[in-house]
């Protein structure tokens, strides 16, 4: 009885937590579920790796790397979400974009000057060269959509696609490898790839320090952050390291806010309309193709920045970042989340970096560092040892190939999605498109029985 | 008589179809679906469209608004030319459709089925929906929407599945949903193709009401219907169509009476 009680209290208790959950607003649940996902998943491995010794430096180096990575992950999602979780538009050429949008930035401010080695460049300022990546890659967006509009969803993903890897090959080619244009040398440097500015010093640098330049020492907000860094005993370099992952953190939430905005108007509801139906959307009088154009286009640009800031990072890109595996990487992340939720987005984003991607090699960092296992060089000498009665060299060997095998558990975790969860995580939320927050409009007629209801929350904003 | 002819000069289009389809011709292929095809409907009417199978009902449909583009022929709406025009420009005109297999949009809710259907709204500009101090007026206007959206659906008696998933809807509902986006969008004149049909016999009552109220109000019907006593009760004037031509034209009694048509629905080749 006490124990039935009991258990009925839980139930009660939990049912309320969730209603509170649903009764807050839109974007302080969304919030809410983005913050559980990453502390959850720092609790996770910050517990794990503390647990089994790897340290708190360890920790934290592996910490950002996720983070990085996530963040980067979640800008690229999101803006494909748009396209293919809202308008419906199977874009499979993401990393073309990603690639157009580093590339131009890495050509705009790269060294004019690079001596015999390097590749010039205009050396432009970094913040023009975000802005011409940008640009560049809407641009592109739009020669790729214009012809795209006239024919069906199958073969615009094989235009993407084919488009994608025309870009990866152009850059790659010896024709390119350096010309020029208006009497200045340029070029993409081939397969040798470019080096610019490293964009992970450089913005930490404005950040921190008078006119970027670490010379003249910290301005008023580095000032401020370095004292307050040194005072816990945080290393400079570890700060100027988190701060380009900060960086990245407030790109993502502008992003996430602009698409959220987008998502929930008018506008966002003819995206979704176009998903389901064009032919019903442009019956009740919508312009769908300049819609497509538009939505097609912001969202590319978006993969622009994303391939800046992600790729771009270390001052240096080259042709092999941007192979199709990426686009697939980010279409498995938008799947685990759900698509057609921005909050979804960002979440299968950190799930998948964290858990997918960087988990099986952090696992594998975690039992080297507790366990000495044999480490035979084919899987043939495990099988041989197991069956000798001795599994400790198949293990081995397994722990050894676990940043491969992440591979085959992407494949699994793909197909056990689309069978017991096809929408993704939470690509069953009911988001409304609507400015307003539809799922608490109740009929007048309805309201005047009972007010109770009505009464809180209404509008997201 | 000066009276009558000055009310003509006011409205000109008063009293003339709005519209009217000449020599319409489409083609798939050897196939010749619509072949010279041509009626006008009157205002403030319910004209039905009938014929049987394969007689281009559906294609004469498509071609007036837009889904296809005629091979020859004319079609003006309100003394305008729509013949080449895109769907969404016909139906911003007022020419609005409804289709045969119900196109709700699925996986959105009643209400974002019937936000969707308003014409020009601001927030349909991503520009204004994005900018903070813009989308306060997005929300104004979305407001005012959403007034008329819980009206149209009480009148339909379907508000209670406001937040519904359209795609969960019965196909009943689903004609109802479609038939009051429809109006929505202001139109002059509503296409709408087989509504009747998969519509149980109550709710079937309830779709001709309300087609009778909307016809008072001056709005102007075109259907295709399968079911004869459909037509027959509540049409001013039928187009029969068979093999892509109209076959023959005129009150339902006439028709009825028509050994042609008759002719056609029982004999000869479907």
């Amino acid at each position: 009885m006490t124990d039935d009680e009991q258990s009925n209290d839980g139930s009660e208790r939990q049912a309320s937590l969730r209603e509170r959950f649903e009764a807050l607003p839109r974007w302080q649940s969304d919030l809410l579920l983005i913050g559980a996902t990453l502390l959850g998943l720092y609790a996770l491995m910050g517990v794990l790796g503390l647990v089994t010794g790897l340290g708190v430096s360890g920790v934290t180096r592996t910490l950002r790397a996720v983070t990085f990575l996530a963040t980067a992950y979640a800008l690229v999602v999101l803006a494909l979400n748009l396209h293919w979780g809202y308008t419906g538009l199977f874009n499979i050429g993401v990393a073309g974009f990603m690639a157009v949008g580093a590339y131009t930035m890495a050509i705009a401010t790269a060294d004019p000057d690079p001596g015999p080695a390097g590749v010039p460049g205009l050396g432009l300022p970094v913040p023009v060269g975000i802005a011409l990546g940008m640009i560049a890659a809407g641009l592109v967006g739009l020669v790729v959509v214009l012809p795209a509009l006239r024919i069906r969803a199958d073969y615009f993903a094989i235009v993407t696609l084919a488009f994608a890897e025309v870009i990866r090959l152009l850059i790659t080619s010896g024709a390119l490898r350096e010309f020029e244009i208006a009497g200045r040398e340029l070029g993409t440097g081939g397969g040798a790839g470019i080096n610019f500015a490293r964009l992970d010093t450089v913005i930490p640098n404005w950040v921190l320090y008078r006119g970027g330049d670490i010379e003249q020492g910290t301005n008023v907000l580095g000032y401020q952050i370095l004292t307050l860094t040194n005072a816990i005993g945080i290393e400079r370099t570890m700060v100027e390291n988190w701060l380009y992952t900060f960086t990245m953190i407030l790109l993502v939430a502008a992003v996430f806010w602009l698409l959220v905005r987008t998502g929930n108007s008018p506008f966002g509801r003819m995206l979704k309309a176009i998903r389901e139906d064009e032919l019903a959307t442009k019956s009740l009088g919508k312009n769908t193709p300049m819609v497509k154009i538009k939505v097609f286009v912001l969202g590319c640009a978006i993969m622009g920045l994303a391939g800046i800031f992600w790729q771009g990072r270390n001052g240096y890109v080259d042709p092999n970042a941007f192979l199709p595996i990426v686009t697939f990487y980010i279409f498995i992340a938008l799947i685990i989340g759900g698509s057609g939720s921005n909050t979804g987005s960002v979440v299968g984003a950190l799930v998948f970096v964290g858990v997918l991607f960087e988990g099986p090699p952090y696992a594998q960092r975690i039992v080297r560092q507790n366990v000495d296992l044999p480490r035979p060089s084919t899987v043939y000498d495990g099988v041989v040892a197991l069956g000798g009665g001795d599994p400790m060299p198949l293990i081995g060997y397994t722990v050894g190939e676990l940043p491969n095998l992440r591979f085959i558990l992407f494949g699994a975790i793909l197909i056990a999605l689309m069978i017991y969860r096809p929408d993704g995580m939470l690509g069953h939320r009911n988001e409304p498109a609507s400015p307003i927050d539809l799922r608490r409009e109740r009929s007048p007629r309805e309201g005047l029985a009972d007010t109770a209801s009505t009464d809180g929350g209404e509008v997201d904003e | 008589m000066s009276e009558t002819e000055a009310t003509g000069v006011e409205n000109p289009e008063e009293g003339a179809a709005p519209l009217e389809v000449s020599n319409l011709r489409k083609t798939f292929g050897g196939v010749v679906a619509v072949d010279d095809t041509s009626f006008s409907v009157e205002r403030g009417s319910i004209t039905g469209l009938i014929g049987p199978n394969g007689a281009g009902k559906s294609t004469t449909f498509n071609c007036i608004t837009g889904v296809h583009t005629p091979d020859s022929g004319r079609v003006v709406f309100e003394g305008e030319a729509i013949t080449n025009l895109n769907p969404n420009q016909i139906a911003g005109k007022g020419l609005v459709r409804t289709f045969q297999i119900a196109r709700e949009l699925s996986e959105m809710t009643v209400l974002e089925n019937m936000l969707l259907a308003f014409e020009n709204q601001q927030g349909e500009d991503l520009w204004r929906s994005v900018t903070p101090g813009l989308r306060k007026r997005v929300i104004e206007e979305e407001r005012a929407f959403l007034e008329r959206v819980w009206e149209t659906l009480e009148l339909f008696e379907i508000d209670h599945l406001a937040h519904e998933q359209a795609g969960n809807l019965s196909g009943g509902q689903r004609k109802l949903l479609e038939l009051s986006r429809a109006l929505l969008t202001d139109p002059e004149m509503l296409l709408l193709d087989e509504p009747m049909a998969g519509v149980n016999p109550s709710l079937e009552k309830k779709l001709l009401e309300r087609i009778h109220e909307l016809k008072a109000q001056g709005y102007t019907f075109l259907l295709v219907e399968h079911d004869m006593d459909v037509i027959m009760e509540n049409c001013e004037h039928v187009i029969v169509m068979h093999q892509g031509r109209v076959l023959s034209e005129g009150p339902p009694a006439a028709i009825q009476a028509d050994e042609q048509v008759i002719e056609a629905y029982l004999g000869g080749e479907v």
